[in-house]
């Protein structure tokens, strides 16, 4: 409630005001006829914003845990290899990696023909097998190094005292370590989610077809630059605060951080 | 060195590089177009219309740098000022008239369907049926697909043309629509040995345009005349045909 | 050594690479510098941008706050690739109609210094968080201590925030100095000449994608680990005199 009051004090009203004018004076002098035209393919291309975004995060995480562990906790042959990726994909951009799964595949693929045989091969000839691939490597690789800082910063002495009461080592991972690594790293998690909404129109170049595609399609077709643009702009605002949103809900719901003494 | 003073010189150093020139700048796209225009190992690019665009411009006497820009953007460049023209196999059509303005067409090409040598098809609506066709966005290829195209065979837009002939030779997709003679020159490359030309698809001069020309804004009628003035004059003197000469058999005006 | 490229069966890979044409390395070379420069003027330019910024958020009147924060949260929010699209015709727009009103004709903007106006405007959102949560981190003693003195505000920026500042802030600027190298394969799609383009336009060219790719990764990459080594060194000056984190520093 008090959000809701702290926006209503008079220079937000005059700002909001003005936001008001503005999209007011956007609606009516900038040019919208082409919107009822590719509203169907915006909301498929939204549609399939979401679906990469949810996928990719999901995939992403689940492949970041072990590649936390490893490096705080796992023996040389596993941490090095998992520090290795990380570096590798945080180092680089991920648009050169969209292209070089794409298209570097791609033109491996006349050098080997018994590949169009295989029961893959619907698979690699669609866009978005690659896509979500590198989209899921790259949220791994940089949720790695937050889950790594996440296990380390669980306090050795939960650990320990499980350890003495001869809990399993996996029960340990599941019902201790895990769920407070997670709790600690999780408004990082929030911020590292919108990057990944931030990073889904890169998949434009591969042909596949996402919000961001639909505005370049617009512009292609009826050379109008700004509207599309800013709509895309206000599309993408509102689902990240939708993603802020969500995250903040489920900090609140979790219980926090002991204080002690 | 106070704050101010820094700043005021990075303006200054920042306007001081732009500061207007009588240049006229040529956008071309930043893609590799063989034989049309495309990049080699120094850097430089070369090709047909590179050739054309520096005797049009000799002839019209004017003082052209050639900027290559991405081609999905090329005419928001153009109407916002980054370019002065485009000369970038950009065909003559309506919807395009209706934004900026075009010279007279300086070459001629019919548009084909290129796809490998073991599928059997055509390039008609009912042999494209169940396939998939890679056309470049932001071209009549793309138009004439879509128009054309949508219900039988799957779309897939690709940002250059040359990421669409990868992905054919890769197996991708089944078939690509484009120009005959950037076609003709990449399926006798080593890499599009896989792939022939199946057949023009049906003319429509609404989408597929009126010849290529070079695009200028609304309303610059001078550089228009000028560039007029100097295909004109290579068209008559023989430039164009010994620049064609050079890179093909036949003439493509 | 052309032995050892043979067994290996690298030959190829490495006349497609060598510096001279008809190899490309020259090109590859050519971009990174490019967009290099572009990063170095972008990560400057942010951090004006951050600093004036931070100040404004710290010390500024509740409208300019306010604003400074939509500043923030929409170009943190909104991707950079439609940013990037948002500006540069905005940017061009703006700058021609102004110098038309003013009398000068159309501007040239070359492709570098939209590039570096571009992802500027983005890097400096994010230094603005970083610059605001550094001054913030300051012992307030130190300033209160300038004040006391009567120093003038630019001076205090100048001898007590900015040195005072740094050790907080070096990890961060470190953090947007490599999201500023790798921003700038952004540009690729909008047409402006740095690695990643060149690597496609080579790569389109020679049909060699993979080749292109891996080698324009390894400078990235190369890029990455160097400045990791050169801002772990710009730490550790501007950490002199503090305890060390190892220690558990207090």
């Amino acid at each position: 409630m008090s959000d809701l009051r702290a926006l209503l004090i008079p220079r937000r009203l005059f700002l909001m005001a003005l936001f008001a004018g503005f999209v007011i004076w956007c609606a009516l002098s900038l040019r919208w006829d082409w919107v009822p035209q590719y509203l169907p393919l915006a909301l498929e291309g939204l549609w399939r914003t979401i679906w990469i975004l949810v996928v990719t995060v999901v995939l992403g995480f689940t492949l970041a845990v072990p590649l936390g562990l490893a490096q705080a906790a796992g023996p040389w042959y596993l941490a090095a290899p998992a520090r290795l990726f990380c570096t590798i994909i945080r180092g680089t951009p991920l648009l050169l990696q969209i292209w070089l799964l794409y298209y570097g595949l791609g033109s491996l693929f006349p050098q080997y023909p018994w590949i169009r045989g295989s029961e893959l091969w619907p698979y690699l000839r669609q866009a978005w097998p690659y896509a979500v691939l590198a989209l899921t490597l790259s949220y791994a690789g940089y949720e790695g190094e937050v889950m790594r800082g996440g296990f380390a910063s669980v306090q050795k002495g939960q650990l320990e005292a499980a350890r003495a009461f001869g809990m399993p080592r996996f029960t340990i991972f599941r019902r201790i370590w895990l769920p407070q690594a997670i709790r600690n790293v999780l408004p990082t998690l929030g911020g590292e989610t919108i990057l990944q909404l931030k990073a889904t129109p890169l998949v434009a170049t591969i042909t596949v077809i996402e919000i961001y595609s639909v505005s370049s399609r617009v512009r292609a077709d009826t050379f109008i630059v700004y509207e599309p643009l800013l709509l895309l702009a206000l599309v993408y605002m509102i689902i990240a605060g939708l993603i802020a949103l969500m995250f903040r809900w489920i900090e609140n719901r979790v219980p926090s951080r002991p204080r002690h003494g | 060195m106070t704050l101010k003073t820094i700043l005021a010189t990075a303006t200054l150093a920042a306007l001081g590089t732009g500061l207007a020139a009588q240049e006229v700048k040529i956008g071309i796209a930043a893609e590799p177009y063989p034989p049309f225009a495309s990049l080699d190992s120094s850097g430089t690019w070369v090709g047909w219309e590179v050739d054309v665009i520096d005797a049009v411009c000799k002839a019209a006497e004017l003082n052209c740098v050639i900027t290559p820009v991405a081609w999905d953007g090329i005419i928001p460049s153009l109407t916002g000022g980054q370019i002065d023209a485009i000369m970038a196999s950009m065909s003559i059509t309506e919807e395009r008239m209706k934004t900026i303005d075009f010279s007279d067409p300086y070459y001629n090409t019919p548009t084909v369907v290129v796809a490998d040598k073991s599928l059997d098809l055509e390039a008609t609506p009912e042999g494209l049926k169940g396939k998939i066709l890679g056309v470049q966005a932001s071209t009549i290829h793309q138009a004439y697909a879509q128009e054309y195209f949508k219900d039988a065979a799957e779309i897939r837009i690709y940002q250059t043309q040359d990421e669409a002939n990868q992905d054919l030779v890769a197996g991708r997709i089944d078939a690509t629509q484009a120009d005959s003679i950037a076609m003709a020159d990449f399926v006798a490359t080593d890499a599009g040995a896989c792939c022939e030309i199946k057949g023009n698809v049906a003319d429509d001069p609404a989408i597929l345009g009126l010849g290529v020309g070079a695009g200028v804004r609304k309303g610059e009628d001078a550089l228009r005349e000028a560039l007029n003035k100097g295909i004109a004059a290579i068209l008559a003197d023989g430039t164009h045909a010994e620049i064609t000469a050079r890179y093909f058999n036949a003439s493509i005006y | 050594m052309e032995a050892l490229l043979d067994t290996l069966g690298l030959a190829e890979t490495a006349s497609l690479l060598a510096l001279e044409p008809p190899g490309w390395g020259a090109n590859l070379l050519r971009g990174l510098a490019n967009s290099l420069q572009i990063a170095l003027g972008a990560f400057g330019f942010g951090l004006v941008i951050g600093l004036a910024g931070a100040y404004g958020k710290l010390y500024g009147g509740p409208l300019l706050r306010d604003l400074l924060a939509i500043y923030t949260t929409v170009i943190r929010a909104v991707p950079e690739l439609v940013l990037i699209l948002i500006l540069y015709y905005v940017g061009s727009d703006l700058i021609n109609q102004a110098a038309i009103a003013m009398g000068y004709g159309r501007i040239e903007i070359s492709g570098v210094v939209a590039g570096i106006w571009v992802l500027g405007v983005v890097q400096g959102a994010y230094a603005t968080e970083v610059l605001r949560g550094a001054i913030q981190a300051i012992p307030p003693g130190q300033l209160d201590a300038a004040r006391a003195f009567g120093m003038p505000p630019l001076m205090t920026l100048r001898r007590v925030t900015i040195p005072a500042m740094m050790s907080f802030a070096t990890p961060g600027l470190a953090n947007l100095w490599l999201i500023a190298t790798k921003d700038t394969a952004l540009l690729a799609i909008v047409g402006f000449s740095e690695l990643t383009l060149e690597t496609r336009q080579a790569a389109g060219s020679t049909r060699a994608y993979f080749t292109f790719f891996l080698a324009a990764g390894a400078l990235y990459l190369l890029v990455t680990l160097f400045s990791g080594a050169i801002f772990a060194r710009i730490e550790k000056w501007a950490r002199r005199g503090q305890p060390s984190l190892r220690e558990g520093g207090r």
